[in-house]
């Protein structure tokens, strides 16, 4: 039975097909992409995972538990952080468990031990202002974290960071990942980054959008430094640029 | 209005600094940066001292020529009274100017309040539902509008002398620009934000409180500031028209025996209150919005 599942999910807005007949898993401990141009419907499909909204067909599963439209079970993280600019550090990530219903001191209280772990100590009564962006994005993942069960969503979250903090992120981040026992599906529409720390690719596209592919990508991580300079890393890049039909 | 809230600002920004306060939780961490904080809100204090020179230096001049043209004998004293004697009659009606102005205080207060709490319901109300925020928004236009100081006179009339028609004068001031401040502030709350929290299962009663509420609060401030001085302008406004006692009711007075020292001591004593209730409402948004000092510092 796999973590996290999707099974003919097919979502209509205002008369039109958004994405149709969409199958996929995430088995624990995987970092699945999903890739594909903009407008094929990805952030759609998180909208269903997460349960923002109720898809006109298909069910969504979470260890075998129906969470179709639940909202509160998997946890999503856009590109915007919105860490809220009026609490602090340790509010913003321990919100999710006051949204539960938990009272703010036990939430501090749960937040606080893995402050080390985020790389954020000394951040937790300071306001979002005062955090550089890849501080940020640190703290958004950690609010991301407490508030799933295992399971992240994430909606192209470091596409607004620049190139060397992106490398610095996503090699921290499949660390941090393996040590919290975190699950991720990542939708992004950058192929490289895909192919850095994905272990299996989904395509996504056409109008509506389906999935049209499914690439495993079985590098062993932690992956070398300089694995986006093998010939390895270009074959994988070519194979996906051919099927995302990219000239 | 606005020019005098940037005046007041100037006035009031170093000695908001000083009795800036924090809760004592994160005083431990921010211990190591104390000493170089304080050097910031210092070097900030004489910014605010030296921007400040400009205004000290034409408010000095606006009075120096008071002071000559009056003095100079350029305006007769019964038509303009030197600053002088202005002060002087200050001094000398101390007492009973206070009384008064204790009445004007608790109309304005008592108004501003029942304003604010009434801005408070409607505003969260129309939030809550569109179709409310759509058959209400045109009236709140339309009542603002409304010359308050014609409908004053009717107030008195429908109400008496006391203190009613003044409060509920106030009331009407102070309503209009609180509740289109929190309508735009609940509105300014950032929808990803809204998701955000959806996705995580929050009640819209939750959503209020962590998202909506919040991002209004520097909207709310912006309208109570206005609505401060509407409110002490209101009172004395409702005041002229009738009333045993209060600033305005002491205005008519004074003016009908040609005291205008007395009556220019009057609109000093206003000023000086409007300007305290502004400060008093900056200090408030520090202590409310802790976090916009520290976006400032950066």
């Amino acid at each position: 039975m796999s973590l996290l599942e999707a099974q003919h999910i097919t979502k209509i807005y205002d008369g039109r097909t958004v994405i149709e007949d969409i199958n996929i898993h995430l088995e624990e401990g995987e970092l699945v992409c999903l890739l594909g141009v903009s407008g094929a419907g990805k952030t759609t499909l998180f909208n269903v995972l997460s349960g923002l909204t109720v898809p006109e067909q298909g069910q969504v599963t979470l260890a075998g538990e129906d969470i179709t439209g639940k909202p509160g079970k998997v946890s999503y993280m856009l590109q915007k952080d919105l860490l809220l600019p009026y609490k602090k550090i340790i509010d913003n990530v321990s919100l999710p468990l006051v949204i539960r219903g938990m009272k703010r001191k036990e939430a501090r209280a749960r937040a606080l031990p893995h402050f080390e772990e985020f790389g954020l100590t000394g951040t937790e009564y300071q306001y979002p202002s005062q955090l550089s962006g890849g501080m940020r994005q640190r703290a958004a993942l950690f609010r991301t974290w407490l508030a799933s069960d295992g399971v992240a969503l994430l909606d192209e979250p470091f596409s607004a960071l620049d190139t060397i903090t992106k490398n610095a992120i996503h090699k921290w981040y499949l660390d941090v990942m393996e040590r919290i026992h975190l699950s991720t599906l990542f939708i992004t529409h950058d192929i490289d980054e895909a192919i850095l720390i994905s272990d299996r690719i989904y395509i996504i596209g056409g109008k509506p959008g389906r999935i049209t592919d499914e690439v495993p990508i079985p590098v062993p991580k932690p992956r070398p430094d300089d694995f986006y300079l093998t010939e390895e890393f270009l074959n994988y890049k070519r194979d996906l640029i051919g099927r995302l039909g990219l000239p | 209005m606005i020019q005098t809230s940037a005046c007041v600002d100037v006035f009031f920004r170093s000695a908001q600094d000083s009795a800036k306060s924090r809760p004592g939780e994160e005083r431990t961490l921010e211990t190591t940066h104390t000493d170089s904080k304080k050097e910031a809100r210092k070097s900030r204090s004489f910014q605010t001292v030296r921007t400040g020179i400009p205004a000290l230096t034409a408010l000095t001049l606006l009075v120096l020529v008071w002071f000559a043209v009056t003095t100079g004998g350029l305006v007769p004293s019964y038509m303009l009274p030197s600053p002088q004697s202005v002060v002087l009659a200050f001094i000398n009606d101390f007492g009973t100017l206070m009384a008064h102005a204790a009445v004007t205080l608790q109309e304005a207060i008592y108004g501003l309040f029942i304003g604010i709490t009434l801005a408070f319901v409607t505003a969260t109300l129309m939030d809550r539902h569109p179709a409310l925020y759509r058959a209400l928004y045109p009236i709140l236009i339309i009542t603002q509008t409304i010359p308050t100081i014609a409908i004053a006179p009717l107030l008195v009339l429908w109400m008496g002398y006391g203190m009613a028609p003044k409060i509920t004068l106030v009331v009407i001031y102070t309503f209009f620009p609180i509740t289109v401040g929190l309508l735009d502030g609940y509105a300014s709350a950032d929808p990803d934000a809204l998701r955000l929290l959806r996705s995580m299962g929050a009640t819209n009663r939750q959503i209020f409180f962590h998202i909506k509420l919040p991002s209004s609060l520097g909207y709310f401030f912006a309208g109570l500031r206005v609505s401060v001085s509407y409110a002490m302008l209101g009172a004395v406004i409702s005041e002229w028209l009738g009333g045993f006692e209060g600033l305005g009711v002491y205005m008519t007075r004074v003016k009908k025996a040609y005291s205008f020292d007395k009556m220019f001591a009057v609109i000093l004593l206003i000023i000086i209150v409007s300007l305290l209730l502004m400060w008093l409402v900056s200090f408030l948004r520090r202590l409310a919005m802790p976090w916009e000092q520290v976006e400032k510092e950066k």
